[in-house]
C-alpha cells in the first residue's frame, strides 16, 4: 500500500539526515569518513573523536528530542481531543523551566539542571493530574488544571528569575530557557535513553489503541476501555518524553504541536500510521535545524528561536489546509 | 435458543434521592427490536446506559443470560453488548472504515494491532450495511444518515450480541430514518437483539418488535407495538391527547389529537 510505504519513508528518514549532519559543521568531513568513523574503518583519530564524541552524541540527542516532542504531541493531541494541543499544555514546559532555574539559582551542575528540569517537568504534569483526578478525570477539567498550573508555576519561575543575580545566573536561565543542544554532554544522553526507549516503544506498540482514546469518554467505555487509567498512563508516558527531552534541550517550541499535524496530512489520521510517521518526521526536523542551529552563523543561534521563526508559518499553512477540509470553522 | 439481557429492579439517581430511574424492570432477547419511547427525562438513555454496563445501578441489577452484567470485564462485555451513540464528533478525519474498525476494540490487546481477523470483520461491517462503497470516505465527508449507518457499522464489528442504539432516528430526513431503522431491522433479523431509544412512536409502530413506554422513570406499559403505542397509553405518557390513523389494514399512525381547528380553518 502507498500509504505504508509513506510511513516506512518517514520513519527512516532521520537516517541519511543524521549522516548529513555528521558532515557539516565548522570543519566538514567527507561522507567517507563519516562512514569509516561510523564502522571502525580507517579515519584519522581527529575525525574519529569529532564524529562519535562531539556531532553524534548531539545529533543522536537532536533525534531523540524531536521523535518524544512529536509523538508525545500526537499522542496529546488525541488524548484531549484537541489538535491545538502540546506538551507545553499539561505544565510540563513551565514546570521544567522552573525545576532548571532553581538549579541554576541553587546547585549549577549540568547534570543537576537537568535532573531538577526533569523532576520539575513531571511535577507540573502531577499537579495538573491530581487537580484533574480530584475533579473527575474529564478532558475539559484536566484542560483547565493545566492551564492553572502551568500559569502558576510561571509564575514561580517568574520570582526564581527575579532572584536571580542578573549578571550570572540570569542569563543562564534565560539562554536555558531558549532551548538548544549545544551543551550536550555524552554522559546526559543516558537518561534521554532511557526515558525514550521506555516511552517511545510504549506507544509504538499501543499505537492503535490510541484512536480510542479521542472518542468520547462513554463511546470508549462501551467499546470495552477503561477510560480513566488508560489516559492517565497514556498521558504519563507522554509526560516522560516531554520531560525528558526538555531536560535535555530547554524549550524548543512548536515541534509537539507542528510535526504531528505535517504526519496526518502526509499519512492520515490513524495513530497506527501517524506515530511511526510522527517519530521520524520530529527527528529529522530537529536533527535538521539543529545542524542549521550550529552552522548557519559563526555563534550559535538557539535552537528554541529556529522552531519558534518557523513553526508560526508552517503552522499558518496547515491551518489553512485543516480550514478547508472541515469546511470552514465551527 | 434466544440470549436475554434482563434489568431487574433498576433503580439510578444523578442526584441523591432524585431517582431518574425508579425500578425498571424489563427483558431484552436476541432476534428482537426493542423500543424504549418516553418524554424527554423519563429515563431512556439513563437506562440505555445501565443496560448496556455503562453506569452502575444504585439498585436492582442486569443479568446477561443469568450472569450479572457488573461480573464482567469491560472488555467481555463490550464483547456482548455493542453501543451506537447519537453523535460522534472525532476530533481528527478518519476514514469510515477506521471509524467501523474501531468497534475490533474488544478483540486486541493491549500493545498489538488489529490482526487481519478484525480487518476482515470491518469490511464485513460495511457490506452488511451496504457501506462497502464508503470504505475510504473521510468522516467528515459523510452525510448525516451515513454516519449514523456507519457507527452502526461498528456496533456490528464489535461482533455483540446486543446493539443498544440512541435514538438513531434524530436529526435524519425520513428516508435516512427509514434505511437506518431498516438496516437495524435486518441485522435483528440475522439474530443480534436491539434495543432503541426514540421519540418517534410511529417509528416504533413500523419497526419494533417490542415497545416499552418510560414515563418518569418508570415503565408505563409494555408489549407488542399495537397494544403500547395506543392514544391513551401516549396521552398518559406524553400529557397531551392522541388520535390513532389508519385503523383498517395496512400500517397505523398516531398523531397529536389537537390539530388548532380554530386558526387554519378561520383566517
Amino acid at each position: 500500500m502507498k500509504r505504508s510505504a509513506l510511513v516506512g519513508g518517514l520513519l527512516l528518514l532521520p537516517l541519511p539526515v543524521m549522516f548529513f549532519a555528521l558532515m557539516v559543521g565548522r570543519y566538514p568531513i567527507s561522507p567517507g569518513e563519516v562512514f569509516a568513523a561510523l564502522t571502525g574503518g580507517e579515519v584519522a583519530e581527529v575525525v574519529r573523536a569529532l564524529v562519535l564524541r562531539i556531532r553524534l552524541p548531539r545529533i543522536g540527542a537532536a533525534a531523540l528530542v524531536g521523535a518524544n516532542l512529536a509523538v508525545a504531541g500526537a499522542v496529546y493531541q488525541g488524548v484531549f481531543r484537541n489538535p491545538l494541543v502540546e506538551g507545553r499544555l499539561l505544565g510540563v514546559s513551565s514546570g521544567a523551566g522552573l525545576g532548571a532555574a532553581l538549579a541554576f539559582l541553587l546547585f549549577p551542575q549540568p547534570a543537576v539542571v537537568q535532573a531538577f528540569a526533569f523532576a520539575g517537568g513531571a511535577l507540573g504534569v502531577a499537579l495538573t493530574a491530581l487537580l484533574g483526578w480530584t475533579f473527575g478525570g474529564g478532558v475539559l477539567v484536566l484542560v483547565i488544571a493545566g492551564v492553572l498550573v502551568d500559569s502558576f508555576l510561571s509564575a514561580v519561575l517568574g520570582l526564581v528569575k527575579y532572584a536571580a543575580d542578573p549578571l550570572g545566573t540570569l542569563p543562564a536561565i534565560t539562554y536555558w530557557l531558549l532551548g538548544g543542544l549545544s551543551g550536550v554532554r555524552v554522559p546526559d544522553l543516558l537518561p534521554l535513553g532511557i526515558a525514550s526507549g521506555i516511552g517511545l516503544s510504549f506507544f509504538l506498540l499501543a499505537r492503535w489503541r490510541l484512536n480510542l482514546l479521542t472518542l468520547a469518554d462513554q463511546e470508549a467505555e462501551a467499546l470495552g476501555v477503561r477510560v480513566r487509567p488508560t489516559r492517565f498512563l497514556v498521558v504519563g508516558m507522554g509526560t516522560l518524553l516531554v520531560a525528558s527531552a526538555v531536560s535535555v534541550s530547554g524549550t524548543v517550541s512548536w515541534v509537539g504541536l507542528l510535526v504531528p499535524h505535517a504526519a496526518r496530512a502526509v499519512v492520515g489520521p490513524d495513530y497506527a500510521r501517524l506515530l511511526p510517521a510522527a517519530a521520524g518526521l520530529g527527528a529529522a526536523l530537529v536533527v535538521a535545524l539543529d545542524t542549521l542551529a550550529r552552522t548557519l552563523l559563526t555563534a550559535e543561534i538557539p535552537l528554541g528561536i529556529l522552531t519558534g521563526l518557523l513553526g508560526a508559518p508552517l503552522f499558518l499553512v496547515l491551518f489553512l489546509r485543516f480550514l478547508r477540509e472541515r469546511g470552514g470553522w465551527r | 435458543m434466544a440470549v436475554r439481557l434482563r434489568a431487574g429492579g433498576l433503580v439510578y439517581a444523578y442526584i441523591p434521592g432524585r431517582p431518574v430511574l425508579r425500578g425498571i424492570t424489563l427483558e431484552l432477547r436476541s432476534g428482537e427490536t426493542a423500543f424504549l419511547l418516553g418524554p424527554n427525562g423519563s429515563g431512556k438513555t439513563t437506562f440505555l446506559d445501565c443496560i448496556g454496563g455503562l453506569r452502575p445501578p444504585a439498585e436492582g441489577e442486569v443479568l446477561l443470560d443469568d450472569r450479572p452484567l457488573g461480573s464482567f470485564s469491560a472488555r467481555e462485555r463490550a464483547q456482548q453488548v455493542g453501543y451506537v451513540p447519537q453523535f460522534h464528533e472525532p476530533p481528527f478525519n478518519f476514514t469510515a472504515w477506521e471509524v467501523v474498525l474501531m468497534g475490533r476494540a474488544p478483540y486486541v490487546r493491549w500493545l498489538s494491532q488489529p490482526k487481519e481477523r478484525d480487518r476482515r470483520a470491518a469490511d464485513e461491517a460495511l457490506a452488511a450495511l451496504n457501506l462497502a462503497g464508503f470504505r475510504d470516505r473521510p468522516y467528515y465527508t459523510l452525510s448525516g444518515g451515513e454516519r449514523r449507518l456507519v457507527l452502526v457499522a461498528r456496533g456490528l464489528a464489535q461482533g455483540a450480541a446486543f446493539l443498544l442504539l440512541d435514538e438513531p432516528d434524530a436529526h435524519l430526513d425520513p428516508a435516512n430514518q427509514h434505511r437506518v431503522l431498516l438496516a437495524v431491522q435486518e441485522v435483528v433479523g440475522e439474530g443480534l437483539g436491539a434495543a432503541i431509544t426514540s421519540h418517534s412512536p410511529n417509528n416504533a409502530l413500523l419497526y419494533a418488535d417490542r415497545v416499552a413506554l418510560f414515563s418518569a422513570g418508570e415503565v408505563l406499559a409494555q408489549g407488542a407495538p399495537g397494544e403500547v403505542v395506543t392514544p391513551p397509553l401516549l396521552e398518559r405518557a406524553y400529557g397531551i391527547p392522541f388520535i390513532s390513523v389508519g385503523d383498517g389494514p395496512g400500517p397505523r399512525a398516531v398523531l397529536p389529537a389537537d390539530q388548532r381547528p380554530t386558526r387554519s380553518r378561520n383566517p
